[in-house]
């Protein structure tokens, strides 16, 4: 069976659905932020040690949409942190055995 | 409400409930579960997890009494009659709130394959076992 | 791939149903398959057509409505929660004497069990909530 996509919609600042999802998530898994998720992947916020964890057996990304609606530049991201649109999100979706939304 | 239907008929698959919410702040708990008793009813292989806040929702003496709202704690113990027997609390959330095991619903099921025993129906597992539980899954809906 | 969609926050105060539809509008130009979109806990404040913004923004009712139509998409109102929510079509009406009803274009009330059939037939079960 193929890994799980995680998606999460909450800034790591209000809500401990990231620190859930990343404390829960198996090796080889995709965690994509979304809505106000994205605020996890800011380089220098208080999550990057923990994001940068996290991608050394999983594969994190955000939603660029939401990344751009919130004044966010890819090159402030992680290092390391993927930028997909709505079809990459469908895409993860589609190749991953099931999605599991970090609310 | 719609019955269980011949398309739905043969497919049996992992559902998981995922709960991650206190009760009465919000009226997701509630909800969820209603969502758990109705899916129960199409054969499926249904367990809940409940973790993070959602422990709240399994806390024994809950009473509504005087916040006005409908005391909806009382219908987790209908979960065994309903046929879900698969009901992990994980520990780890436990512990973060302070809250002991037995300060849980003592919530059982009665087990045909044992001259109907009651057993009971909380299994409280560690982040480890969690984890494989939710991998192990096919459909999560998350409360 | 078929898809399934829960929804289960009202419009104009979560993005969940803005994410929603995005994700199905691509799901479909994608060439998938989006057998149905469920709305649960506010969620089923979606299918009012009593909805009114303000001109310059975005009509979420009616672009569920109209892709619903474009697409043949099937948007599940779930009952229990449009029972305590207000969302009521004209069965519901006739069933609890109401004095009206407001379900919106390309929605239906039905009830959980189309949920779980959802997640029983769908090849992916994606949930959009807060």
């Amino acid at each position: 069976m193929s890994a799980i996509l995680h998606t999460v919609n909450k800034s790591p600042f209000e809500k401990n659905s990231l620190a859930t999802c990343l404390r829960l998530s198996l090796p080889g898994s995709h965690i994509l932020l979304i809505e106000d998720g994205v605020y996890a992947a800011i380089r220098g916020g208080s999550m990057s040690d923990d994001l940068k964890r996290a991608m050394s057996d999983r594969t994190v990304s955000v939603l660029g949409p939401d990344l751009r609606a919130r004044g966010i530049t890819e090159d402030g991201l992680v290092d390391g942190v993927g930028v997909v649109g709505y079809d990459g999100f469908v895409h993860l979706a589609a190749e991953s055995s099931k999605v599991q939304s970090w609310m | 409400m719609s019955e269980p239907d011949s398309q739905a008929g043969g497919t049996v698959k992992k559902f998981l409930y995922i709960n991650r919410r206190a009760p009465h702040g919000s009226n997701y708990a509630q909800e969820g579960l209603e969502v758990a008793l109705i899916g129960a009813a199409f054969d499926q292989d249904v367990a809940m997890a409940f973790l993070d806040d959602g422990v709240f929702q399994l806390k024994s003496n809950q009473d509504t009494a005087e916040i006005g709202t409908k005391n909806f704690s009382a219908t987790y113990r209908a979960l065994g009659d309903y046929d879900v027997k698969k009901v992990y609390v994980e520990r780890e959330s436990l512990e973060s709130r302070g809250i002991g095991e037995d300060e849980l619903m003592p919530l059982v099921y009665e087990d045909e394959d044992d001259d109907w025993e009651e057993k009971p129906l909380i299994s409280v597992v560690d982040e480890a076992e969690l984890r494989e539980i939710i991998d192990q899954a096919d459909v999560i809906l998350n409360f | 791939m078929k898809f399934a969609v829960v929804v289960n926050e009202g419009p104009y105060t979560h993005q969940a149903s803005d994410t929603a539809f995005q994700f199905v509008k691509a799901a479909l130009d994608g060439g998938h398959e989006v057998m149905r979109v469920f709305f649960y806990h506010d969620g089923v404040n979606n299918g009012t057509r009593l909805t009114t913004p303000p001109q310059d923004d975005r009509n979420i009712v009616n672009r569920w409505a109209e892709l619903a139509s474009q697409h043949e998409l099937d948007l599940v109102v779930c009952v229990a929660a449009a029972q305590r929510r207000g969302i009521v079509d004209p069965d519901e009406q006739k069933r609890n004497s109401k004095d009206a009803n407001n379900i919106a274009d390309g929605f239906r009330i039905s009830g959980l069990g189309q949920l779980i059939e959802a997640g029983i037939q769908a090849d992916r079960l994606v949930s959009f909530g807060d």
